[in-house]
C-alpha cells in the first residue's frame, strides 16, 4: 500500500523533533549550548498529533519542554538551534534560550503553571475578538502541583473560554515519580471545574491527532474549555544528566516508541527517505546556527527605555 | 472639592470611553459595590461588557491581564489590597516584566495593575503595608505612585493609554478622600512640574530663600513632607525643596541630582521601613555622585509589621515629627538670607 501524504507528514514531523532533540543531547556535553535544556524525546506524538489540527492565528502556550511544541507549531529549526547556541539568528536573539521561546502566536515560559493564566487571558481576548481563534495550552503532570493551575482552570470554565488544556503526563516531575507528587485523580482536577476531557494512554500519533481534533473543535465551537490527558513517557532525562529512573523501566516504555509505531505505516523506502531528509535538515540547522554570528552584547537594550 | 478618588474614577471612565481595548478586571468591582475602595463605582453600569468581576485569584487575574495585553487589549487589573500583590509577584516579575524583552521585542504588555497601599486605617499587619519597594528595580516593570498633586487622573490615564509596558500603579488609601491640590493654587507653596509622562514635582515655600535641604517623597508621604517643609521654615528657618516622584522605578536620577547639587543634603521620606527601600536607592544614587559632600538620611516606618491598634500603628509609621527630627539631624544650618 502506498504511503499516504498524511502519514508521511506526521512521521516527518515526529522525526524532526526526535533528531533535533537527540542532536541537542549529543552536542550538549561539547559545550555548544548555553544553560540547560529539556528534551521531548518520547513525547513527539503529542505535539505533532495535537498541533496538526490548529489553524492560522491559533495560540500555542508551551512550557520548559518546548522544543517539540515549537517545531510542531511550525517554528524554524534553524532559529531554534541558533537560540540554544546563543546566536543573533536565534528565535529571540539569544535572550530567551531553550525555555522562553516566543514567535508569532507561540509563547513558552519555564515557570510551571505561570503560563496558564496567560493562556486564559489570551483565550478571553480571542473570545471577545470573535475570530474563531483558540488557545492550546500544554502543561505537564508536575504543573498539577502549582496552585495557579486551578485558578486558571476555574476562570477558563467560569467564562466558557476557548482554551484546550493538553496535559502531558510523563509520569515524573523532574526526578520525582507521580506517586510521591499527586493525590487523587488527574481527571478529577478538570471535571471538578466542569471541564470535559478525554484521557488516553497511547503513543499513536493518529489516535492523538483524533483526540486533538476533538479538543480543538470543541473549544472552537464556543462550548468552553476542554482538557486532554495524554499519558506518555520521556526517554531522555528531565534535562541533561539527571536521570535516576530504572533503566529497565525506560526500556519498557521504549517498546511503545511513537516513531516506529508511525514509521511502520510508511513503506520502507519512503520511511528511509524521510529519515534522510530530516537528517540533512537537522545537520544543516545546527551547522548554520554554529556559523551564525554570536549574540551581540552591544545590542542589549534596557527595558522601559527612557523615563518618559 | 475634587478628591483623588473622584479623579481616578473619572479617569477610568474616560479611558473606557476612549478605547474599546480597555478592559477592567478585579474582585468585587461590579456595581453597586464598585470595588472595596470604590474606584470602579459606576464602571460596570456604563460598560457592562468590559468590566469583569473575578474570583479571589490575584495571581490568576494578573496573569489573565498579561495574556489580554499580549493579544492587543489594554487591561486594567485592580488588586483589592496592595498586600495581596505578593500572590501575583510571579506574574509581575517572571511574565509581565520579562515578556517584551525576553522575546527580543516581538511582543509588548500594556498592562496596568492598580492597587491601594499603606496604613493609618487600622487594618493591621496584612492590610496596611507599603509593599511597592519589593517591586522596585525589576527590569521591565514600571512602578508609579499617585499623589494628591496636580492631575492624579491624568497620571492613571498615561499608564493605561500611553504606556505599552506593564505598570504597577500604587494608590495610598489615605489619598482617596484627599482633595486634589492644583499646582497653581498651593497656597503656601510654589510648585513646578517636569515635562515627563510621569511627572516629577518640586515644591518650595513661597518666597523662601535658596533651599539648603532636599526632601524626596512620593504618594501620601508628600502630604506629610509638605507639612514638615512648612514647619522647618517657620519654626527653624530651614528652607527645603521637596522633590516628589510619581515614577518610583526605574528611578530618574536627573531631578534628584539637580536638586541635591544645590543643597548637598538629602532626606528621603517613605511609609515603608527604610531597609532596602526606595529611599536607600535614592541616597545611593546621590552618594555615587556627591560622595563625601553629601549628607543624607532616610525616614520610614520602624522595621516591624504594621500593628492594628491606633497608638501602635502611629508609633510604627513615620510622621511629621520624624521628618523634622531627621532633617534637624542632618546638620542643616539656618538658611542664609
Amino acid at each position: 500500500m502506498p504511503t499516504s501524504a498524511a502519514d508521511f507528514e506526521l512521521y516527518r514531523q515526529m522525526q524532526r523533533i526526535r533528531r533535533f532533540e537527540e542532536t541537542v543531547l549529543e552536542a550538549f556535553p561539547r559545550g555548544e549550548f548555553y544553560g540547560t535544556t529539556h528534551t521531548y524525546v518520547g513525547q513527539e506524538a503529542n505535539a505533532v498529533g495535537v498541533l496538526s489540527g490548529i489553524a492560522d492565528g491559533d495560540v500555542v502556550v508551551s512550557n520548559h519542554r518546548c522544543h517539540g511544541h515549537f517545531l510542531a507549531y511550525g517554528g524554524s529549526m534553524d532559529a531554534l538551534a541558533a537560540e540554544l547556541m546563543g546566536r543573533q539568528t536565534g528565535v529571540c536573539g539569544g535572550r530567551s534560550g531553550s525555555q522562553h521561546i516566543q514567535w508569532k502566536d507561540f509563547y513558552a515560559n519555564g515557570i510551571l503553571g505561570g503560563t496558564l493564566p496567560l493562556a486564559v487571558g489570551m483565550a478571553l481576548s480571542e473570545k471577545r475578538a470573535g475570530l474563531g481563534r483558540v488557545v492550546i495550552a500544554f502543561l505537564g503532570d508536575g504543573t498539577l502541583g502549582e496552585g495557579i493551575t486551578y485558578e486558571s482552570l476555574n476562570m477558563a470554565a467560569l467564562w466558557g473560554l476557548p482554551v484546550a488544556f493538553i496535559l502531558e503526563d510523563n509520569r515524573y516531575a523532574q526526578t520525582t515519580p507521580l506517586r510521591l507528587n499527586l493525590a487523587g485523580e488527574m481527571a478529577g482536577r478538570f471535571t471538578a471545574f466542569g471541564i470535559p476531557l478525554v484521557e488516553a494512554d497511547t503513543t499513536d500519533v493518529l489516535e492523538i491527532q483524533a483526540i486533538g481534533e476533538k479538543a480543538i473543535s470543541h473549544v472552537r465551537s464556543g462550548a468552553g474549555p476542554f482538557a486532554t490527558i495524554l499519558h506518555t513517557y520521556r526517554f531522555a532525562p528531565h534535562s541533561k544528566g539527571d536521570d535516576t529512573r530504572d533503566p529497565a523501566e525506560v526500556a519498557h516504555y521504549r517498546e511503545r516508541d511513537p516513531l516506529p509505531l508511525q514509521g511502520r505505516r510508511l513503506d520502507e523506502a519512503t520511511r528511509r527517505d524521510v529519515e534522510k531528509i530530516v537528517e540533512t535538515e537537522v545537520e544543516e540547522a545546527f551547522r548554520r546556527a554554529a556559523g551564525a554570528p554570536p549574540a551581540d552584547p552591544s545590542r542589549l537594550t534596557e527595558p522601559l527605555s527612557g523615563y518618559a | 472639592m475634587t478628591t483623588v478618588l473622584d479623579e481616578l474614577r473619572q479617569s477610568l471612565h474616560g479611558c473606557m470611553q476612549e478605547s474599546e481595548q480597555v478592559i477592567f478586571l478585579g474582585e468585587d468591582v461590579l456595581d453597586p459595590y464598585g470595588g472595596a475602595f470604590k474606584a470602579a463605582r459606576g464602571l460596570s453600569t456604563a460598560y457592562p461588557a468590559r468590566v469583569i468581576t473575578t474570583p479571589v485569584s490575584e495571581a490568576g487575574i494578573v496573569g489573565i491581564g498579561v495574556g489580554m495585553a499580549l493579544r492587543g487589549l489594554r487591561p486594567v487589573v485592580e488588586i483589592m489590597f496592595g498586600d495581596f500583590l505578593t500572590l501575583a509577584a510571579d506574574q509581575l516579575i517572571n511574565h509581565a516584566a520579562k515578556l517584551r524583552w525576553m522575546s527580543n521585542d516581538q511582543v509588548q504588555v500594556p498592562l496596568v495593575v492598580r492597587t491601594p497601599m499603606g496604613g493609618r486605617r487600622g487594618y493591621g499587619p496584612t492590610h496596611s503595608q507599603t509593599l511597592e519597594k519589593h517591586f522596585l528595580g525589576v527590569p521591565g516593570l514600571r512602578v508609579v505612585a499617585v499623589c494628591d498633586l496636580d492631575d492624579p487622573g491624568g497620571l492613571l490615564r498615561s499608564a493605561i493609554m500611553e504606556d505599552d509596558d506593564p505598570v504597577l500603579f500604587v494608590e495610598h488609601k489615605l489619598l482617596y478622600p484627599a482633595a486634589v491640590q492644583s499646582l497653581h493654587d498651593l497656597g503656601e507653596f510654589d510648585g513646578h512640574r517636569s515635562g515627563t509622562r510621569y511627572p516629577v514635582y518640586s515644591i518650595r515655600v513661597v518666597g523662601a530663600p535658596n533651599p539648603v535641604l532636599t526632601l524626596a517623597a512620593y504618594g501620601h508621604m508628600t502630604d506629610l513632607a509638605r507639612k514638615a517643609l512648612l514647619r522647618l521654615a517657620y519654626e527653624h528657618e530651614i528652607f527645603g525643596e521637596l522633590v516628589i516622584f510619581t515614577q518610583l522605578s526605574p528611578v530618574d536620577p536627573a531631578p534628584l541630582l539637580e536638586s541635591v547639587s544645590r543643597t548637598r543634603r538629602l532626606l528621603t521620606v517613605e511609609e515603608a521601613s527604610v531597609a532596602a527601600g526606595w529611599g536607600a536607592e535614592l541616597v545611593a544614587i546621590a552618594a555615587e555622585r556627591f560622595g563625601p559632600d553629601l549628607r543624607a538620611g532616610r525616614v520610614g516606618a520602624r522595621q516591624m509589621p504594621v500593628p492594628a491598634a491606633g497608638p501602635l500603628e502611629e508609633a510604627v509609621l513615620p510622621g511629621v515629627e520624624d521628618i523634622l527630627r531627621a532633617a534637624l539631624n542632618l546638620g542643616v544650618a539656618t538658611s542664609s538670607r
